[in-house]
């Protein structure tokens, strides 16, 4: 039989993978933005098992809300990226310092 | 072993192999593509824990809009990717601890104890649709109002976003099309009529 261990499990695996990639990937904006929504879905496992083995519908409707949030902020990301890839030339994480004092 | 088992740990394994496809690949194309695989298997996941309709959402949602506009981005950008590359192998150790770390904590943290959970009751009886509508639509009104604010707020933000204005572009401009007045191109002339003299 599943467990709620099994969902959690899943959901910190995932987590930590995301994190791993986040540091090793830090140079490309693309990786990065693919990591924070690895790490989104790994919450919403965490919260869809709870929802599932409470019995209570909340977590589910919270789930719902942070896909639509995520999606939002692709779409935002999404456009920064293209505005920063057509004003710089690059995606490059160390070369966006034009703001340090 | 029940079959359902034999199944989470089938997307389990799934899910996982892709996500550390996603982090580790060199092309981006491919890393999305991996994340789509990523989110297929953890919907199927979903499906097992009885949330059918947030694991169709998720393919919906994410697999049919989110991961298109983001491959179409990626496919757009003529990204040089070697330079992205750089530190790559510098990172992967520290990468690896702190993932590492970070994962058996978790883990600790969960514990056995969370394996001893009785598997819910059903709720209710009533299908997982009836059942998230009713706290959506009764408990959660305001906020899903809100959410529907903030996707219109993300689509508006979007725009002006990558609006491009080009100097030396030859465009209509519906406005002034409209605005203009009759009087400023035309001019009515009265005069007699001419007629030609005819020779004697």
């Amino acid at each position: 039989m599943i467990t709620l261990g099994h969902y959690l499990a899943l959901g910190a695996l995932l987590f930590a993978i995301s994190v791993a990639g986040m540091f090793i990937n830090r140079k490309n904006v693309i990786v990065l933005l693919l990591c924070v929504e690895l790490m989104l879905l790994a919450v919403n496992v965490n919260f869809v098992a709870f929802s599932r083995f409470l019995g209570d519908a909340s977590g589910q409707v919270f789930v719902f809300f942070v896909l639509t949030v995520a999606a939002a902020e692709t779409a935002i990301g999404l456009a920064i990226l293209v505005v920063l890839f057509r004003n710089r030339g690059t995606i490059n994480v160390d070369q966006i310092d034009s703001m340090k004092g | 072993m029940t079959f359902q088992l034999v199944c989470f740990y089938f997307f389990a394994i799934v899910a996982a192999m892709a996500a550390l496809g996603v982090i580790s690949v060199k092309n981006p194309v491919v890393a999305a593509l991996c994340l789509v695989l990523t989110f297929f298997s953890m919907a199927c996941v979903w499906l097992l824990a009885e949330a059918e309709f947030l694991a169709i959402a998720l393919v919906l949602v994410y697999v049919g809009a989110v991961m298109v506009l983001f491959l179409f981005v990626v496919m757009m950008l003529d990204v040089d990717i070697a330079p992205l590359r750089e530190g790559f192998v510098k990172f992967l150790p520290g990468g690896i601890v702190i993932a590492a770390v970070m994962l058996v904590e978790m883990l600790a943290l969960i514990g056995l104890k969370a394996l001893a959970v009785p598997p819910a009751p059903n709720p209710a009886g009533e299908s997982n649709i009836a059942w998230l509508a009713n706290a959506l639509f009764r408990d959660f009104l305001l906020p899903f109002e809100i959410a529907a604010l903030i996707l219109t707020v993300g689509l508006i933000a979007a725009v002006p976003l990558t609006l491009r204005r080009r100097a030396g572009v030859r465009s209509q401009n519906p406005g002034r099309q409209v605005m203009v007045d009759p009087a400023d191109r035309l001019r009515m002339v009265k005069m007699d009529p001419v007629t030609k003299e005819r020779a004697p």
